[in-house]
Order: structure tokens, then C-alpha cells, then sequence
């Protein structure tokens, strides 16, 4: 030991000051810590997109291709009919049916639902190690290498749109060399969730960059599988950050309203009715 | 170190267990491995099928496996409040059942904390919460203060036992070099004796905070989501008195059983189930408050989705359950305590038997009905419990009573040098301290 100090061109008290130095930084960062440690949602104005969703009611005629859809390109696990009449199955979209009045003047609405994106995400507050959070873009992501299935995040989320692994996933045998490569599998024992098919969104922008221009809503309009697939052209996404994007300019029409707003949790999918809801 | 021989009470029968094992012990403990096996073949079937093998689906996402957990967190209290809160005011009746009532502590924690485990997707992934942990989730505080907890009354088991374990290290019989490491060199010096009062005063004022924690944490796993009913302030301490109602319960049944099967009736005396007894009624008292601020203000809220929940209790698929808990579990239990001729040792078992029945139906119902109506109109769900969940639970019972019974064969359950230390000062310290409520005497100098 006294030889190294000898040997360095720094005398001992030196080595002793740079020694406090670094202690003393290292108890300011743990000051610091809990700031970061507190806002994992990213702050709107750091969002770089704020990815939206507009699902127009009066032009969708609840032929459910954005639910078949949506399997298809995120390789969602068959449950098998046993199974799925035991709510076991996983519908990233879903078809909520609405019953509005009561016999005579009963009315139903079929809602396509896929995950809200909540920019206030109950489920994001009550995961445990940050296996779900918000992106820089606005999605509600979902890690399942990190979930530690307690699904607490699927008992908090108000419209039920989170999903667990109850078995082991599978697949009909005539659909297992058609799984889509771009979409990770899930193992049994995570939760899963509508991604707003993010993959499509970073394989856009490379295309997108690679012709050395911005991503513009025409590339983004019908870009995830259920806006690609329906008919009726009644889903549409965008930004809802930038304020002349289609999405915005129809979020901001009369018709528009959102699930269950009154909880505050500020979904990024936004429903366009012209009739008002019956209860 | 007195001698055994030197206690002025009849202490050989508080040591007997630990000598003498009968058959009906090792009969009690082979039925309770098979129910543990069983639990085991239960969960391994679990593992590697997943949590497909319960009754648990969308949106019924937590089941039993939260109840038991809810339910054996409450009984943890137990301890907290026998040992440390009565410690605090002074009860001079607690003496004999400290040990007890913090072993419950302990036990109970350890297997609420089986049951989150067994409920996870991925156990393996385990220690994220400690690698990845974000301080704002709700699991998170409950980790950390059901950690605490397990930690604090641990020391709270150990330190007051050190006394009664240089006694066994002292004594011819099984297991001494055991006894020698863990009394730590302890020989009743005044040093080592004020020190070891020191420290336990300490963590008994520690404790009471931490464990009101647990239960107030508990609650808040429900009470912050934004789930119908769940999401109530009155929540947090709502489980702490179902908590302590629960835990009272729990260990009146415990002495009852251990009075009997230890022989230990000179010792866990009648007048200790008498106060127990009045205990559980103030408790039972407070839990239906609590019951009655919580529904009514929700029934005469009459916003739709808590409604919804509510009425499926109060007369919908659940109505059965639910009104068997209220009556027999909370109504009847403190009218039945309140007479003498019914408080009796038996009859205290009895109630306390309801007691804990009806608690865990209770957190049974607090977890699963606001789960099967969930804000948007989905289909209501269906949750029904399978046999895996059933053996599960039973199984966490029974290892519950094997470690218990374990515990009694290798420590004295009774603590003998608090009984010995109650003996001797316990009466004139008592004396001295009612004297000193009472006015001057006339002529006499106020102290």
C-alpha cells in the first residue's frame, strides 16, 4: 500500500480529498434518485409522439376483422373453446357489446376496444417492477420478459384490457408456421396487451427515414392490423400530439367522447357517435 | 440464572412438552404431512400447468390465493396486540401468553407471504421486486413493510426468550448446545437483564406502528386502484380493526388448543379467556361499525358500479355468504361474549371459532365481487374456486400447526421468566401504582 502511494505522483491527502469527492456525489445522486424514481410517466412535453386511435361507431358495422385481425398479426394464443368459455381467452381487440334502453326500445352497440393507451395509466402506477410503463411515444408498453404475473395491473385497469397467460400459449397446427416474426411469443404466467402495434410503427418510420423524410399521417393512418383490416374505414391512427393530424382534428368534433372519462385516466382512444347513449 | 427448581410456580409442566412427546403428536403430525403433501402435489400441478389450474379468469384475476393472504396478514395482529400493546398499558395478564400470541405473528406472516407467492404468474421471477422495484406501486410498500413486520417480531419472539433459553442451556435435556448458541451467553446478570428490558420495551413500542402499517398497506393494494368499493378511505383502517378481531379469534383458539393438549390449564387460566373474550366483543363491536359506515354510505351513494357490487352481496349470488358472515360472524359473537354465563372457555372458543370462519369469508368478499363487475358492461364473471386452490389453502393450514406444534416441542410457549418476574414484582408494582391514583390522604405530603 505504501509503495503504491509512494509511487503515485498524487501525495495521500489527495487521494483522500478525491475519495470524499466521489462519496459526496454519490449521496447527492441518491438525493437526486427520487425524483426520477417518482415520475415514470414521461412528461407530455418529452413525449416525441402521442400515438392516438379515432373508432368512428357510425361507420362500423361489427364485422369483428379487426378482432381477427389483431390475433393474426400479434400472435395471440388460442385458448380452444374449453377454455375461452371459461374467460381464459386473450382478445388484444374485443367487441364490447353495449345495451342501450330496455324491451321494446332496445338497442345494442358493438364497440371495437382494443387498449385505451391511458395517458394516466392506472395499470402503469401499480406494477410492481416496471414491467409496464408509458414509451416515449405515448404507449402503454408491456415487457413480459420483466412481468411478474401478480397481475395487479389487470385487476387496476378500469375496461378490463389486459390479459394473462393462463397456460402455456398454443397455436392450431395449421397456424404455427404462420406466426408473425415481428411479434415476440409470450411465455405462460405474464400479462399481455394491445402494443398499438408498435412494430408497424418502428418498421414506418425506418421506411420513412430511409426516403430521408418525417413519418406523415398518410403513412400512419390504417397502419395497425385492425385499422388495416376494417372495412368500413372506421378505425383511423395518428398523433394526437400534433394538433392538424386527422386524428386530433376528429377528436375534436361534437361526436367524440372516451371510455369512461370521468375516471380521469385520459384514454388515447377516442369513440365518434352522432346519437347520444341511452342508459 | 435461577434453576427450574427455583421458580415459585409449577414450571415442569411448562417444560414437559419439550421432554415428554406423546403418540397423539406424532399422529397429529403424520395427518398434517399428508394434507402438506397433498398441498404440494397441488402446486406443482399449478406450476408447470399455469394458473389455468385455478378457478381465476377475466376479470376475476385474483381469488383465493388474495383472500388467504388478506386473511392470514390479518391474523398476524395477534401478536402485535397481546404482546406489545398490552405489554405497553401494562396488562399484568399477558404474561402467560406473550410467546403465543407473537409465534402466531410470525407464522401467519410467513405464509401470507406463501400465498402471494403461490398466486404469482412467474415465481421464478421473484426477486424483480427487489432488482426492478418502483416505489410507487402499492406491492411495493407492502413488500417493504411486511418485511419489516416479519423482521421486527421475530426479534420480538427471540429477544424475550433469551431468559428461558439460558435456563434450558442450564439443564440436563435434548438439545442443549442449540440453546447454548442462541441465549448468546446470557446468566441474568443485572446488566444483561436491564439491557434485554431496554431493548424489548424498545421494539414493543416499534412494533405497534409497523404492524398497524401492514394492515393499513394491505388495504391499500385495494383502496388505490380505482376499482368500485376497493377505492374507500375508510379501507385502511378497516382492515386494521378486521385485523385485530381476527387475531384475537385466532389466538383464543390457540391457548384453548394448547391448554388442553399441553396440559397446560394452571397455566392459560379461565381468567384469560375471559379477557380475551371481552377483547373480541369490543372488537367484534367496532368491526360492525365499521361494516355498517362502510355499506350504507355505499347503498345510499347509489352510484351504479359500487351499487352493483354491493347488491350482489347483500342479495345477489353472494347473499348467502354474506349475510351468514354479518350474523353469525359479527353480530352474534359480541352479544354472546357480553354475558358471563356464555363468556366461558368454551363458549369463547366457540365464538371465536365463528369469528374466524366468517373473517375469511369476509376477505373472500372483499376481494372477488368487485372483480366480477367491472366498469364496462362485459359479461359478469364467474369465479369458483378449484381443488387446487382448496388444497393449497388447506395446506398452508396445516404447515401453519405443524411449525406451531414444532415450536412447542423444541421452546417453552409459556414464557417462564415473565410469569417468575410477574410474580414477584407484578403485585406491588400494581399496588404502588393504584395507590398512586388515589387522593392524599389527609395531613400527608402529595408525592
Amino acid at each position: 500500500m505504501n509503495d503504491l502511494r509512494e509511487g503515485s505522483s498524487k501525495p495521500a491527502e489527495t487521494h483522500r480529498r478525491s475519495f470524499f469527492t466521489t462519496l459526496a456525489a454519490a449521496l447527492a445522486g441518491i438525493f437526486l434518485l427520487p425524483r426520477r424514481l417518482f415520475s415514470s410517466e414521461p412528461a407530455r412535453e418529452r413525449l416525441r409522439r402521442k400515438w392516438g386511435m379515432v373508432i368512428d361507431l357510425d361507420k362500423c358495422t361489427g364485422c369483428q376483422a379487426c378482432v381477427v385481425a389483431c390475433r393474426a398479426e400479434n400472435n395471440v394464443p388460442v385458448a380452444g373453446p374449453a377454455q375461452t368459455q371459461n374467460d381464459r381467452g386473450i382478445f388484444w381487440m374485443d367487441m364490447l357489446e353495449v345495451s342501450e334502453g330496455s324491451y321494446p326500445d332496445l338497442q345494442r352497440q358493438l364497440t371495437p376496444i382494443p387498449c385505451n393507451h391511458c395517458e394516466n395509466a392506472p395499470c402503469v402506477k401499480v406494477c410492481p417492477v416496471g414491467a409496464t410503463f408509458i414509451n416515449e411515444e405515448g404507449i402503454v408498453a408491456q415487457v413480459w420478459a420483466r412481468c411478474i404475473g401478480c397481475r395487479y395491473c389487470t385487476t387496476a385497469c378500469p375496461y378490463s384490457r389486459r390479459y394473462f397467460n393462463w397456460q402455456a400459449p398454443s397455436w392450431p397446427e395449421t397456424m404455427k408456421n404462420q406466426l408473425n416474426p415481428d411479434v415476440a411469443t409470450r411465455p405462460k404466467g405474464v400479462v399481455e396487451k394491445c402494443t398499438f402495434c408498435h412494430h408497424r410503427i418502428r418498421r414506418a418510420r425506418e421506411k420513412a427515414r430511409a426516403e430521408g423524410r418525417e413519418l406523415a399521417d398518410a403513412d400512419v393512418r390504417t397502419l395497425p392490423a385492425c385499422a388495416q383490416a376494417c372495412p368500413a374505414e372506421a378505425i383511423l391512427f395518428g398523433d394526437l400530439g400534433s394538433p392538424e393530424s386527422e386524428v386530433s382534428r376528429l377528436a375534436r368534433s361534437p361526436r367524440a367522447m372516451r371510455l369512461l372519462e370521468d375516471l380521469g385516466t385520459h384514454p388515447k382512444v377516442v369513440y365518434l357517435r352522432e346519437a347520444k347513449w341511452k342508459e | 440464572m435461577e434453576r427450574v427448581e427455583d421458580l415459585s410456580f409449577e414450571a415442569a409442566a411448562i417444560l414437559s412438552p419439550l421432554r415428554h412427546t406423546r403418540r397423539r403428536f406424532y399422529v397429529a403430525v403424520a395427518a398434517l404431512l399428508g394434507i402438506m403433501a397433498f398441498a404440494v402435489y397441488a402446486y406443482v400441478q399449478q406450476f408447470t400447468r399455469g394458473l389455468g389450474e385455478t378457478g381465476m379468469n377475466r376479470p376475476i384475476y385474483w381469488g383465493m390465493y388474495i383472500g388467504n393472504f388478506v386473511f392470514f396478514v390479518s391474523i398476524s395482529l395477534a401478536g402485535t396486540l397481546i404482546s406489545a400493546i398490552l405489554r405497553v398499558v401494562k396488562a399484568e395478564w399477558r404474561r402467560p401468553i406473550t410467546r403465543c400470541a407473537e409465534l402466531i405473528t410470525v407464522l401467519s406472516l410467513i405464509f401470507a407471504v406463501v400465498n402471494i407467492i403461490v398466486d404469482m404468474g412467474r415465481p421464478d421471477r421473484l426477486l424483480y421486486i427487489a432488482q426492478h422495484f418502483r416505489i410507487q406501486s402499492p406491492i411495493v410498500w407492502d413488500v417493504i413493510s411486511i418485511n419489516s413486520y416479519l423482521a421486527a417480531s421475530l426479534i420480538y419472539l427471540y429477544l424475550p426468550m433469551i431468559p428461558d433459553l439460558a435456563l434450558l442451556r442450564d439443564r440436563p435435556g435434548r438439545w442443549r448446545s442449540l440453546y447454548r448458541i442462541l441465549s448468546l451467553g446470557y446468566e441474568g446478570t443485572e446488566k444483561q437483564h436491564l439491557w434485554l428490558e431496554r431493548l424489548t420495551a424498545l421494539i414493543a413500542i416499534l412494533i405497534i406502528p409497523i404492524g398497524i402499517s401492514v394492515h393499513t398497506v394491505t388495504a391499500y393494494l385495494f383502496a388505490t386502484t380505482l376499482q368500485p368499493v376497493w377505492h374507500s378511505t375508510i379501507y385502511g383502517p378497516f382492515f386494521v380493526v378486521g385485523a385485530l378481531y381476527t387475531g384475537t379469534a385466532a389466538l383464543i383458539i390457540i391457548i384453548a388448543i394448547l391448554r388442553t393438549s399441553l396440559r397446560l390449564r394452571h397455566v392459560l387460566k379461565d381468567v384469560h379467556f375471559n379477557n380475551l373474550g371481552l377483547v373480541l366483543m369490543a372488537e367484534g363491536l367496532m368491526v360492525a361499525y365499521f361494516l355498517i359506515c362502510i355499506y350504507l354510505v355505499e347503498i345510499t351513494g347509489q352510484e351504479p358500479h359500487v351499487l352493483r357490487v354491493v347488491l350482489s352481496e347483500i342479495q345477489g349470488p353472494f347473499a348467502l355468504p354474506f349475510w351468514g358472515m354479518v350474523v353469525l360472524g359479527i353480530l352474534f359473537p359480541p352479544f354472546f361474549l357480553a354475558f358471563r354465563k356464555t363468556r366461558t372457555v368454551l363458549g369463547c372458543v366457540f365464538a371465536s371459532v365463528l369469528v374466524v370462519i366468517a373473517m375469511w369469508i369476509e376477505r373472500f368478499l372483499i376481494v372477488v365481487p368487485t372483480l366480477m363487475h367491472p366498469r364496462l358492461p362485459w359479461p359478469e364473471g364467474v369465479y369458483s374456486p378449484t381443488w387446487v386452490e382448496w388444497s393449497i389453502t388447506a395446506g398452508c393450514l396445516a404447515a401453519f400447526a405443524l411449525l406451531y406444534m414444532i415450536f412447542t416441542k423444541v421452546f417453552p410457549v409459556v414464557s417462564l421468566w415473565e410469569i417468575q418476574e410477574g410474580m414477584e414484582t407484578a403485585i406491588p408494582d400494581v399496588t404502588e401504582r393504584y395507590k398512586s391514583y388515589m387522593p392524599e390522604k389527609l395531613g400527608e405530603e402529595p408525592v
